[in-house]
Parts: structure tokens; sequence; C-alpha cells
């Protein structure tokens, strides 16, 4: 085994991943291959490896960096770097709880708001509906993020060739979804706390 | 007729319904009842993972539990981000019994695990006798096979095909009589995740696709995703601005080059709903690539003029 590391620290970010999802920063080598084959690098503040590294080095404000950068909100889990890692880091899986350790701690990327408004309108979507409502996802989406424009004018289009519902399918066991999402997320905050 | 649980998921109700469509079509020559999974919901797809873990896998989980009471060993999931997400919380249940236990607790029924979820390329691969003899029309077409990412990845948890090289959908347009191209994008991204949020982004990635499909005399790039297709399909005058063509090679799905070897009719198989009309470009002549001038007059990588293929406009 490799020596201690504070990664095994539980209080910093890397611990708080480690013991969250089960994946190991130390792991890493720098190798630089889920960097090569990320279609989103080079849009990205810090690319995979590099957000691996800070949180391997962990030094004062690096933690911040990580929270606070773009490379999450921009990774598009595609899995290309997971399933390339010769180290088997489960690089999307990490991604995932940066951006909710982000939403948590309120250190979201300014660039990254719309991401986080789709995200959030997609899940209402679920939460009232129990499927997704493309209209209502669209609409919802065009509201918080104030773009307006974008996209309305191609549903005409849609409508003539059948693609675009205008009324939601409601599930009838609406409740059991309210509850799923009532409880979900609770242990890991009240742990987090 | 054999049963087979189906979860057609969000999209094939809506912007991808003629996936659902070609899919029905060919099921029930192929003698398959497709029974849907009752009372389903969305999956979650990337915006519950991205934001809650717990919630990614409650979702789905309330999916393979209401599967189970259909009383199947095997759960047939055509759209391949829903498969993505059910297959890895078949997985994740199964892997750790506490977890188990605490989605269990969330979702409020039980969930044994006993429901797999099948891809719609291994659903086809395995059933290929039921189809392969009943080609009347064999789709006579050069076409680039397009996996995308979430079929083969992450290889441990999907356990379907080689994550870099897959060649299932290959063996399945050759059984119908098409020649599946050598490409070099098979398993990469198209970016549909941020179709919506981010839509310059998506045109570059999918210019890339598209343009190495056109450029290996692709004359239909065939596909098992809904959000591949309605990336590559609805967002082309995105892609065309982006790559600074005229793109308008067809974008199908497998299970409608099925249908149309089987003989069955373009509305029936929802050839209509999409947005690049479905009409193939000429085949790229075999001397083109030796000769100059010959590949100057092929369609695919000169250019497009030609004013009747504008579809997109």
């Amino acid at each position: 085994m490799s020596a201690t590391t504070h990664a095994d620290n539980d209080n910093t970010l890397a611990g708080r991943l480690s013991l969250a999802t089960g994946v190991s920063v130390t792991r890493c080598y720098q190798c630089g291959k889920c960097t090569a084959g990320c279609p989103m690098a080079e849009e990205m503040d810090y690319t995979p490896s590099h957000i691996l590294r800070l949180l391997q080095v962990g030094l004062d404000g690096f933690e911040d960096r990580v929270l606070k950068a773009y490379s999450p909100w921009v990774c598009l889990t595609c899995e290309m770097c997971y399933a390339r890692c010769p180290q088997e880091v489960d690089i999307p899986k990490m991604m995932d709880f940066l951006r909710a350790e982000s939403v948590r701690l309120k250190k979201v990327n300014p660039r990254a708001k719309d991401f986080v408004s789709l995200h959030q309108t997609f899940l209402d979507s679920i939460h009232y509906v129990g499927r997704l409502y493309e209209v209502g996802l669209i609409a919802g989406y065009k509201a918080r993020s104030w773009h307006l424009f974008q996209d309305v004018l191609m549903a005409p289009r849609l409508y003539l060739k059948g693609k675009l519902r205008l009324f939601p399918h409601l599930i009838k066991n609406r409740k059991n979804i309210s509850q799923i999402f009532k409880k979900a997320g609770t242990a890991r905050t009240e742990a987090a706390k | 007729m054999t049963k087979i649980a189906y979860y057609p998921g969000c999209s094939l109700l809506g912007s991808s319904r003629e996936y659902d469509e070609s899919l029905r079509a060919i099921a029930g020559p192929m003698g398959f009842d497709l029974v849907q999974v009752p009372d389903w919901n969305c999956c979650g797809a990337s915006s519950a993972h991205s934001l809650n873990h717990e919630l990614s896998l409650a979702l789905p989980a309330r999916i393979l539990a209401l599967a189970e009471t259909l009383g199947v060993e095997e759960m047939l999931v055509p759209c391949a981000a829903c498969y993505s997400r059910l297959v890895t919380a078949h997985h994740d249940l199964a892997e750790s019994a506490e977890t188990r236990e605490r989605i269990v607790e969330i979702i409020g029924m039980p969930c044994q695990g006993t429901v797999k979820p099948l891809n719609i390329l291994e659903f086809l691969d395995r059933h290929s006798d039921s189809f392969k003899d009943k080609v009347t029309a064999p789709f006579d077409k050069d076409v680039a096979c397009y996996y995308g990412c979430l079929l083969v990845r992450p290889p441990k948890i999907t356990k379907f095909d080689r994550p870099e090289d897959p060649r299932t959908m290959d063996n399945l347009v050759e059984l119908i009589g098409a020649k599946a191209l050598d490409w070099d994008f098979k398993v990469e991204c198209c970016g549909a995740s941020h179709s919506i949020s981010k839509t310059d982004l998506v045109g570059k990635l999918s210019a890339k696709i598209i343009g190495n499909a056109v450029k290996k005399g692709a004359q239909a790039i065939v596909v098992a995703c809904p959000m591949c297709q309605s990336n590559l399909d609805m967002r082309r005058s995105f892609i065309n601005k982006a790559a600074g063509q005229n793109y308008t090679i067809p974008v199908i799905f497998i299970t409608q080059a099925i249908g149309l070897a089987m003989g069955l009719g373009e509305k029936e198989l929802g050839l209509h709903r999409h947005i690049v009309k479905v009409k193939y470009p000429e085949k790229k002549k075999v001397d083109a690539e030796v000769k100059p001038k010959a590949a100057a007059a092929a369609p695919a990588p000169a250019p497009v003029t030609q004013p009747e293929q504008t579809e997109e406009a």
C-alpha cells in the first residue's frame, strides 16, 4: 500500500470523494490518457488529469479551484476517460460528485449556471410529471436561463413532424416519485453536516 | 409470440417517436410482443447523476422494480442513455447490499435485481435469425455504424462488445445487405447531453462525426441511440454552420434499416419524421480514391453544391 496522504483524511475534498464514491485519486499516476481522449478537454479550465492532480496534492486553495472549476459542468459523461484509464479511476463518477458538492457548497462556476438551470428544470419535470415533459423542459429552461428565443423557432417544425407532444404524460403513482425525491440525497447531506 | 418487457423511455414518446414506431414495426414480424413496464418513470438521465447520486440510482431502480412485477428476466431498453442509467443501477445494486437496502427504502418497493436491462443491439444480435430470413429488399447501402458513448462504455458495467471498435451493429447491417464502412468516430461522443445548454459545442463535436462519415463515403449514418439521432438530425443546421458545409447525409435508426430491408413502408418506420430528409447520396465509387478527378465527382468529400439536397434550410 502507498503511504498515508491527505486524501486519506475524511475532511479533505479527496477524502470525501473517496468516502462517498469509492474513487481514489491516489491511484492516478498522471499518464494523461483521460485528457488526451476527452472530447471536451479544450473547453475546460482544468483538464481531467489536472483536476486529479489538484486533488492529489491538496494544497491550500486547490480544493476551491476544483469546486469552482468549469470542467465538471462541461463534462459530457461520455465515459471515454474511464474506459481508457489504465488505473481504472472512475473520473465520470468523480465529476458527478464534484458537481453535487459545488452546488451544496454554493461554489458553482458562474459560467456553469446554464447547466445547473437545465438539470434543475429537467428534475422538476420528473418530480411533478414522472417523465420528461419536453415542452416544459424547454420552456422552464428558457425562463430560468433567459435564453428566450433559441430553440423556440424549431418548435413549429417539430410539431408538424409529430415530434412535439404539447401535453405531459402524467404517470399514475406520482406520490411515489415525490417520495423518492424527498428521500434521495438526504443521507449524504446529513452525513456531510 | 415471445413476451419481453419494454422500457421505451421519454424520448421515444416525443422527439424520437420514429424509433419506437420502427421497433414496434419489426418486433411483430420477429415474433416478439413488447410489454411496457407498468407506470414507468423517467430514468433521470444526465440531470439526476449530475446533481444527486442517490436519485440517479433510485429512479432507474423504480423501473427495475416495476419490471420485476411482469415476471420476466430481461427488459429491452432501446434508448442508449436510459440503458446506461438502468444497467448502472442494476450493477450498483448487485454490487453492494448496503446500497440496495438504502435504494429499496427510498423507492418503497422491493427490487431484487432479477430483471436485466438489454440494449437494442444485444437484442437484435441475439435474435438475428428472426429477421435475416425476412430480408426481401436488401438495404444495399454503404453505411457508417455509429455507436456513440453509452452502449459500450463503461465496459466494466455494460459488458457489451469491444469499447474502442465495436462490431455488433456492423454485423447486423451486413445481414441486411449493407456494407459497414471502416471509419474513425464510431464511439466518439456527439455531445447530445449539452444539446440545449451549449448548442455551439455540440455543433463542433457532431461536425467531426458527420464529416468523417461523409469523407469515408457513407450514404447513411446508422445509430442505436435517440440522443445521437436527434442531435445529428435535428441539429443539422447548427452542425453545418459549424462545419461550413452542407451535409445532407441521413441519420437513421438500426430498427428503420432492418424494417426497410424487411420491406416495410417508410411511413410505418417513421422516416417521414426526420428533419434531414432520408435521401441517400450516391455510392462512392471504389476507384474514386485512386483518381483525384473521379474523387471530385463523388458527392461525399467535395463541398456539396447540389441545390436539390438542401432540405435543411
